[in-house]
């Protein structure tokens, strides 16, 4: 299946494009994603280290299952920084 | 109303946001304006670069302001932000709330400026004289 990757901030100057669409086994999870991602792009482990993620426009933990056509966005830290709680609690 | 949220590269109109949430029924309005400063951390700041991930970051503003209308009795509500290379001076978020009394306008706009800043997906790269880097929390 195929998966949509967006870049922003320190995430799209390192890999040096905006998106990029991957093919993927079906049922993969974003933690799986992210090891591809970081094998692709040399360099990307100490930002990737400090960010979280997001699914379709949602803040999700790393074991999130993908499906067909999903947007995934690795999300770097924030100037105000991000406690993952509040982050959550912005979800529901 | 329904809550006004923008992201703009253009400057942001601070009149107008006022306008958009001033009503007869409204007894005060405050207004948080983030703006461009020249220093940071002992570095001299030549400019900005905000980057945004628009449709999310749209998104968490309205979950934000619909939890701000949960906690207080607030109906008018704008938000603004801008992105692209911003100039020191220059406004990169404007924040208006009306309400009929003051005490909860402040609250609410305290409310949704953190609660912005930590969980909104908008990074700033400050652009020094020294070099440059996206800024962490």
């Amino acid at each position: 299946m195929k998966i949509r990757i967006r870049y922003f901030a320190s995430f799209r100057e390192a890999v040096g494009q905006a998106e990029e669409t991957l093919t993927v086994p079906a049922g993969i999870r974003v933690a799986e994603v992210r090891e591809l991602v970081l094998k692709n792009h040399q360099g990307l482990q100490p930002i990737m280290q400090r960010s979280t993620y997001a699914v379709n426009r949602s803040y999700v933990p790393a074991e999130t299952e993908l499906h067909e056509n999903d947007e995934l966005v690795f999300i770097p830290p924030m100037g105000g920084g991000r406690p993952m709680e509040e982050a959550a609690a912005c979800n529901q | 109303m329904q809550p006004i949220v923008q992201l703009s590269n253009e400057p942001l109109d601070r009149d107008a946001l006022v306008a958009a949430v001033s009503d007869p029924a409204v007894g005060g309005i405050v207004v948080f304006e983030g703006v461009v400063r020249n220093h940071a951390r002992g570095k001299q700041i030549s400019y900005l670069e905000y980057d945004v991930y628009k449709e999310m970051a749209e998104e968490q503003i309205h979950t934000i302001i619909a939890e701000a209308q949960r906690r207080w009795s607030i109906e008018h509500i704008a938000v603004a932000h801008r992105f692209g290379r911003l100039e020191i001076g220059e406004a990169s978020v404007i924040i208006a709330v009306g309400s009929a009394h003051r005490a909860e306008a402040f609250e609410a706009c305290r409310y949704i400026i953190d609660t912005l800043k930590t969980t909104v997906p908008i990074w700033k790269k400050e652009v020094a004289t020294s070099g440059e880097e996206w800024v962490e929390g």
